[in-house]
């Protein structure tokens, strides 16, 4: 979600968020009731295949797999030790699959399309209080300030490493301590921004 | 052009004076605004549109209370910080643009007309889908003006804008800030650029020490600061 979207003009991209989200979690019912490997064999072809439909390149399209790639040798591991051949790869392929999916909607969908779904889906929350444009809001925030976050972290510790910070314990500690603050400083600093930008209208 | 004015406005962090005292009334076009780190300067500039509230005395925008009338003095007053990516709310540029005009009452068309308008005034057209997050220095402060422009403010307040920028980036953006057909107040170090304004006030230890032509006012800072001209 961070930048993620690939633009494009594909079926795909021009399909409505709230259907593909629709459809994203209809289709991951489906994979994890699978029975049968030949069966996630037929799912994972047809997964490749939304890839290629949406344009999206292999390159693309293996590096929102990357994130799993410790996790799915362990699972294999230990499926197989604990189950048998065939439930170890029904689990990881059911896993590979679901998460191709879910990565297949934020590649081909704004993130503004699926918060306006997220909103609409909390209209009927607002007899309770809840402001469906306030929540919206700070999901696109969060989405936002993952990237800035993970700035402040790299640039902290490239400034623990320039002044030869070393060892566990005061090396965690001159990290979290300055990307903390910083962190905090950066929250007010949007804040302010956001307030001149209208938001608490 | 739009008047701000300031009456006998204090400032204070805790024990912390920041403003002094101050009183201006701003009507020019071009308006610089200088001093030293600390001098209260940004301070003041973020009163223009109620970011900061004055401890005691008051802000006004044409007749309007600031501390009373914020949201609507906002409208009128964009503002660009030192920092283009605090101000950056939406991942991609044309979302983060269209952030603005959200609760307008626009169109979605319109809405999508008024940031292509955007992207091509500032340079950015290309970079529509492209993630905000990933853009220059240059190109994120051109995204946060686009941002602030959209909404068609009558005056912008730009607190050090060129700061964080390389000397190429900062003279792009300075030719765009002084090219706005809005009325511009900035606050800079960049003594260069305020040689065609109409007016600098300079701001040492929270109070008014000088306010006069860019000439006039520069030579009184330099000798404040004890530096040749």
């Amino acid at each position: 979600m961070i930048g993620l979207y690939l633009p494009g003009n594909s079926i795909l991209h021009r399909t409505p968020a709230g259907l593909k989200l629709l459809l994203l979690a209809v289709g991951v019912f489906v994979v994890v009731w699978l029975k049968q490997p030949w069966q996630i064999g037929i799912a994972l072809v047809v997964t490749a295949g939304l890839y290629a439909v949406a344009g999206i390149g292999r390159r693309a399209a293996l590096s929102q797999l990357a994130p799993l790639r410790w996790i799915i040798p362990l699972l294999l591991v230990f499926q197989i030790i604990l189950s048998n051949w065939q439930h170890a790869l029904m689990t990881t392929g059911s896993l590979v699959i679901n998460v191709a999916l879910a990565a297949l909607i934020t590649l081909t969908t704004k993130v503004t399309a699926i918060l306006d779904v997220a909103q609409r889906l909390l209209r009927p929350l607002r007899r309770f209080g809840v402001d469906p444009d306030r929540v919206g809001l700070m999901l696109a925030l969060t989405i936002r300030c993952i990237p800035m976050v993970a700035g402040i972290v790299r640039e902290v510790s490239e400034a623990r490493k320039a002044r030869g910070i070393t060892g566990i314990r005061g090396s965690m500690m001159a990290l979290a301590a300055p990307a903390v603050v910083r962190a905090l400083r950066s929250a007010d600093a949007m804040g302010e921004a956001l307030t001149a930008r209208g938001v608490d209208d | 052009m739009s008047e701000i004015r300031f009456t006998d406005v204090h400032h204070a962090f805790g024990e912390r004076v920041v403003l002094d005292g101050v009183n201006l009334t701003l009507t020019e076009n071009r308006i610089g605004i200088i001093g030293a780190n600390g001098s209260g300067k940004s301070t003041l500039a973020r009163m223009i549109n109620g970011l900061v509230q004055p401890t005691s005395g008051s802000v006004t925008f044409d007749g309007l209370d600031v501390a009373k009338h914020g949201k609507q003095v906002r409208r009128q007053v964009g503002f660009i910080f030192t920092d283009p990516d605090n101000q950056i709310v939406m991942p991609t540029v044309g979302e983060d643009i269209a952030f603005t005009l959200r609760r307008t009452g626009l169109s979605k068309s319109e809405i999508a007309d008024r940031v292509t308008e955007m992207l091509d005034r500032f340079g950015l057209a290309g970079h529509r889908e492209h993630p905000a997050h990933l853009l220059s220095g240059g190109q994120k402060q051109l995204l946060a003006l686009a941002s602030v422009m959209v909404g068609r403010p009558s005056m912008l307040v730009a607190d050090e804008p060129t700061t964080l920028l390389d000397a190429r980036n900062a003279r792009m953006i300075t030719q765009v800030l002084t090219s706005l057909e809005q009325q511009v107040v900035v606050v800079t170090h960049q003594l260069d650029v305020l040689t065609d304004f109409d007016r600098v006030v300079v701001i040492e230890d929270g109070r008014v020490a000088a306010d006069d032509i860019p000439a006039v006012a520069i030579s009184r800072y330099l000798d404040l600061l004890e530096l040749p001209r």
